[in-house]
């Protein structure tokens, strides 16, 4: 699955990264705990959160991750956006809430097995 | 291509959340320009993020120090602060006494001493009660490992 499809699934805009929708994504992970996250997300996964600080932007860079997805209509500062645009990091945002955002991108996954 | 003897510091702020992240983002971008292996990148990255986040979260200022070596890379993570008045708990993966504003901001999962053991092949921690704390973390590069 690609960032454009997570973009259909989810009807989330982009927030920075508009050159990257063809970016693959590996995978998913859902947390706000920025240690759990690096703990256990993986390479070019996509991070559903609603932490929308500019912590996201440092830990989707260390861990080379495919995007941050801000759920529940949470969105970020400019502080943030800077920074992730500074850094090439890819920020989306849905106002569908975490559950139904992670639960259709699930489904999306299955179907394409 | 390795750059043995290279030596990095960067130093780190107390309660500086904005910048938290930064210099474990440059000893990425380091190691990366010198070819180490990208799988023992992440694991120096997220270890390196978390002492990093230990400074900016517990201690009043420190530095993290990026050692490199023929065969293993060596960060050094050391502050002025607190120090950890029982090591042993505060290895225990659950355990912070992170603030709620931190905690609010997603810190405070008491993960990152655990990530920092898991991502590293050997760590010690020096620490004296109200002076600080000074973290070593090695990491061996196998044979592939850099190029
Ligand atoms: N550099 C440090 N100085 C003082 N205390 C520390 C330091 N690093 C860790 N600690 C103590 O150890 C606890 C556990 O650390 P850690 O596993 O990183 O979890 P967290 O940072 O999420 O609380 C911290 O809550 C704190 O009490
Ligand atoms: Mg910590």
């Amino acid at each position: 699955m690609n960032l454009k499809k997570v973009l259909e699934k989810t009807e989330a805009r982009i927030i920075t990264g508009e050159g990257e929708t063809g970016r693959e994504c590996r995978g998913f992970y859902v947390s706000d705990l920025l240690s759990d996250v690096m703990g256990h997300a993986g390479e070019g996964e996509v991070w559903l959160t609603i932490q929308t600080h500019s912590n996201v932007v440092a830990v989707a860079l260390l861990l080379n991750l495919a995007a941050a997805l801000f759920t529940a209509g949470a969105g970020p500062d400019s502080t943030t956006i800077e920074k992730a645009r500074a850094e090439g990091v890819v920020l989306l945002g849905t106002s569908l809430p975490t559950f139904e955002a992670a639960g259709r991108l699930y489904r999306a996954l299955t179907e394409e097995e | 291509m390795t750059t043995p003897g290279m030596v990095l510091r960067f130093s780190v702020e107390g309660g500086d959340y904005a910048a938290a992240g930064e210099a474990a983002s440059k000893i990425k971008k380091a190691l990366r320009k010198i070819g180490v292996d990208a799988g023992v990148i992440r694991r120096v990255a997220i270890a390196a993020y978390e002492a990093e986040m230990n400074i900016v979260l517990h201690a009043l200022r420190g530095r993290l120090i990026l050692e490199v070596a023929e065969d293993k890379l060596r960060v050094i993570a050391e502050d002025e602060g607190p120090g950890i008045p029982d090591v042993n708990l505060a290895m225990q993966e659950g355990f912070s006494t992170a603030s709620d504003l931190a905690r609010e901001m997603g810190f405070g999962a008491g993960m990152g001493l655990p990530n920092m053991k898991k991502c590293s092949d050997t760590i010690t921690i020096e620490t004296t009660k109200d002076r600080g704390t000074k973290v070593v973390m090695n990491f061996d590069i196998d044979d592939d490992g850099v190029t």
